[in-house]
């Protein structure tokens, strides 16, 4: 039988019953929109049509408007990759990882935080794609036989990996998401009054019926793939890093690379999830589901991933001291002290000071100070990677070639585009799908949930009495 | 369905009783570690003080993992856990003994192990000047060599000590108060066992091989640290649960720790693939001298630990039920020592036995290391150490703690 600690704060506030919480989370897909989220929205739209303007030029004209030159031949591309891939994992560890360690304060995150997973890897991608130059061979370095036209790929190189690395991921989170959506849409299919609201959520929601045979099912396809996303939390963002420290390039060949891309991720996919949320709580109405609690806990999830990353940025520094290796010390120096300097000390006060805020109590709970520092994780983790790629590439081992990287306007269109393509996403997502895990969110309201908890203390005073 | 919860009760009120059989065995065991050391200082081994330093660094693991792993416990504030607390204390608390054998290693091996500390070496005039060397010692220097070791086992044995004192106060009672107090004080220990770890590796492991570098070493190092503190955990509950000790802990708390050995030896082969593969990968002269020692000369033992520590436990510990063996448990245990012995050998003969060649006379072969009686007695006898140190503190408070207030759900823990 299971036990809840008195420590445990409640998760669910109010005394909510069953039919509270499918009232709460169905409402936004049931009712019209507000203006607020018509303004957002037309932000978002806004954004995403520039991205669309940038990318057909980048498309039409070539990669020349671009600010890339042969020295710095990777730069906000692959940084806008490496960012949007790491927000991502923030889903994965959260219905995976957190799965397996029992945190059910997990369940009224999850769905969000994962649909943030999906949208955000769309977003890595579409850098994939335009930096090759020309989408209409996209498919080449998939193994294809060479009648398509391309050479058979080079297995060697990490880039494939990448390939593999990052659809294998696209495909897992997309089943696991879905899978858990299944239960949620056939409660909104009940509930429509509509024709066609009925039709799309029968459509979506796969003839569930909620029988146990549903449910047992339900249980082991996503034991299965908690089972599969825990490795990959971990693959993909090594493969990942394993693009710059399989080279020989001073400051990207460092074997700490992996793990502590890894914690980076982590660390910036929490803080987007805390920017998303926050709002998405107020907007949507959700504090009871979302408490303070939750909040809470996501901080400490950032602060102990920050203060990983933190120690990483350390070792790399000291290790480059302590290599003897002039390349590589000056790879260091360079970026403290080179040009790119301000780059550099941005990524630190971001990224190794802001988040060491969150050893006072009063900042993790506070949905201010969590908002204002979640923004500066995301900056700063942008900043890591622009520091890693570019200042590593700008001074080479030939003083000759030194230059700098001035980026477009182009490249700032497929940027910013690219965070209206994720916000137009994502809105709609909280328009048209449950945002919280609602079937699953009832399970713990027996246990954890504040009404639960006072039945619970009444019983036990009443105990004593007797 | 909550007001019948308070049926299951903390039964394990006393201590282990430490009985003579097994105070003889363990005592046997150091005895034959002695004559081993003995052996090996008469016939002047060129091996022994690698050997030393690499028993004790893994006596020193179990002891560092196992206080890593308590203190994790309050900081994640962790229910199910609460019953098998008592034995991973009793395995930290062995932390200050390690840091004495390691000091006196140290004070009068270290310049066998330690290619830095030659006399002569940063020094630009003299005949053994190297400049790589010299170039960090600003880092490495006896002194500052000292101050560090110092300084790592008095944060570790002091953490290991309040985490004890403030169980045995959960013992009698208002135990909120001091629980909350274990929590804070765990999160300013983790911190610093994040740094000192890391450089603690680089102190002891990787500036044996003083010139080559790894970013990653400290990481990889903790990985195994980690699962022997884990194995330590594993054994030592299976065991008393064997001698019908700790009747609370059920085939649920088995299976999470196994689940724990299960994740954290793919975490290890993880890191382990990460350092090798970057670094096989680019092939920089300075960097990959390290792999290619041991792949051509300790192939073996290199390739067996790699086999050992990840295909065992991924195939063996994948099934749910056999996480809930306490028997396979105790074999799996076993293993995985030898599995780690194996890397903890690969981390730190080669590169020793690089400097003892240095050593010896102009022009005389190159020596590798070997494995004979005397290394596996050495080990012998620093497991009977370990034994004898773990049953000592098992049986100086109650196998359980009385009060903790997460005692509930670690009681009714059920997977």
């Amino acid at each position: 039988m299971h036990k809840e600690s008195e420590l445990r704060p409640p998760l669910i506030l109010g005394d909510k019953t069953w039919h509270d919480i499918t009232e709460d989370v169905c409402r936004p897909v049931e009712s019209k929109a507000n203006k607020w989220w018509w303004l957002a929205f037309s932000l978002a739209v806004a954004a995403l049509l520039w991205w669309i303007v940038a990318v057909s030029y980048t498309l039409g004209t070539g990669l020349g408007v671009w600010g890339l030159n042969k020295t710095v031949g990777w730069a906000w591309d692959i940084t806008n990759f490496v960012w949007w891939v790491g927000i991502g994992h923030a889903g994965t560890l959260i219905s995976a990882i957190l799965l397996l360690f029992r945190q059910k304060w997990r369940l009224s995150i999850n769905r969000s935080a994962e649909a943030m997973t999906i949208f955000a890897v769309i977003c890595a991608a579409s850098f994939i794609v335009t930096h090759m130059g020309r989408p209409w061979v996209a498919y080449w370095p998939i193994p294809l036989p060479n009648q398509f036209g391309s050479l058979w790929v080079n297995f060697n190189s990490p880039l494939v990996w990448d390939v593999f690395a990052i659809s294998t991921y696209f495909t897992v989170s997309l089943v696991f998401w879905y899978t858990g959506l299944i239960p949620d849409f056939a409660v909104i299919r009940e509930r429509a009054t509509t024709k066609w609201r009925k039709r799309i959520y029968t459509l979506l929601s796969f003839g569930w019926v909620g029988s146990a045979k549903n449910w047992q099912r339900f249980e082991e396809v996503s034991l299965v793939l908690a089972g599969i996303s825990t490795p990959l939390v971990l693959s993909v963002h090594s493969v990942v890093s394993m693009d710059f420290a399989t080279s020989l390039v001073p400051g990207w060949h460092t074997t700490i690379f992996p793990p502590y891309f890894v914690a980076g991720a982590v660390f910036s996919g929490f803080a987007m999830v805390q920017t998303l949320l926050i709002i998405v709580r107020k907007v949507l109405g959700l504090e009871d589901y979302i408490t303070i609690y939750h909040i809470d806990m996501m901080n400490r999830v950032i602060l102990i991933t920050g203060s990983i990353v933190g120690v990483a940025y350390l070792t790399e520094f000291f290790i480059a001291w302590y290599s003897g290796v002039e390349y590589e010390q000056y790879a260091f120096i360079n970026r403290a002290t080179g040009p790119y300097w301000w780059a550099y000390w941005s990524m630190m006060t971001c990224n190794v000071i802001t988040p060491q805020l969150f050893w006072s109590t009063k900042l993790r709970e506070s949905v201010f100070a969590t908002f204002i520092i979640s923004i500066f994780v995301n900056i700063g983790m942008w900043f890591e990677r622009f520091v890693i790629i570019v200042t590593s590439l700008h001074r080479d081992y030939i003083p000759s070639s030194w230059t700098m990287y001035h980026p477009t306007w182009v490249e700032a269109g497929i940027f910013i585009g690219s965070l209206g393509l994720f916000f137009t996403c994502f809105l709609l997502f909280a328009r048209v799908f449950p945002v919280i895990a609602m079937s699953e969110l009832k399970t713990i309201i027996k246990s954890s949930s504040e009404g639960a908890k006072k039945k619970h203390a009444k019983t036990v005073t009443q105990e004593v009495n007797v | 369905m909550g007001h019948h919860s308070h049926d299951i009760e903390v039964t394990s009120t006393s201590p282990y009783e430490f009985k003579s059989r097994n105070r003889m065995i363990a005592g046997a065991m150091i005895i034959i570690g002695v004559i081993a050391i003995a052996a090996q200082f008469a016939t002047h081994h060129e091996q022994t003080w690698a050997n030393l330093l690499m028993n004790n660094f893994m006596f020193l693991a179990f002891g560092l993992g196992a206080t890593f792993f308590l203190a994790l416990q309050y900081v994640a504030e962790v229910g199910w856990s609460t019953v098998i607390k008592r034995q991973l204390e009793a395995i930290g608390l062995v932390l200050p003994v390690a840091g004495v054998i390691m000091v006196l290693i140290f004070f009068f091996g270290g310049s066998h192990l330690y290619h830095w500390m030659d006399v002569g070496i940063t020094d630009p005039k003299a005949a053994n000047y190297d400049k790589i060397i010299a170039g960090k010692s600003a880092y490495l220097n006896a002194p500052f060599f000292w101050v560090r070791v110092v300084l790592y086992f008095c944060i570790w044995s002091y953490g290991i000590r309040i985490l004890r004192k403030n169980s045995l106060l959960m013992d009698q009672g208002n135990s909120t108060a001091i629980w909350k107090k274990t929590r804070r004080f765990s999160c300013g220990f983790l911190v610093l066992f994040a740094v000192t770890e890391s450089t603690m590796a680089w102190d002891f492991i990787m500036s044996i091989e003083t010139h080559w570098y790894s970013t990653l070493f400290g990481w990889y190092t903790f990985a195994g640290i980690f699962i022997l503190g884990l194995i330590g955990l594993a054994f030592t509950v299976t065991y008393l649960k064997s001698k019908g000790y700790l009747q609370e802990v059920t085939e649920h708390h088995l299976h999470d720790i196994g689940k724990f050995i299960f994740a954290f030896s793919i975490f290890w082969t993880y890191l382990w693939f990460c350092q090798f593969m970057l670094i096989w990968y680019s092939n920089i002269p300075e960097e990959i001298t390290y792999f290619m020692l041991r792949q051509d000369h300790y192939r073996g033992l290199w390739l067996g630990s790699f086999f050992i520590n990840f295909i065992c436990p991924f195939v063996i510990l994948m099934s749910r039920d056999s996480k809930r063996k306490p028997r396979l448990i105790m074999a799996m245990c076993i293993l995985l020592f030898i599995g780690h012995w194996f890397d903890t050998y690969i981390m730190v003969i080669p590169g020793s036995m690089v400097n003892i060649s240095h050593h010896a006379v102009e022009g005389s072969a190159m020596v590798f290391g070997t494995i004979t009686w005397m290394e596996i007695g050495t080990t012998i006898g620093f497991l009977g150490l370990l034994i004898y140190l773990v049953q000592h503190y098992l049986s100086k408070a109650p196998l359980v703690i009385k009060n903790d207030p997460l005692m509930e759900e670690s009681l009714h823990h059920a997977i």
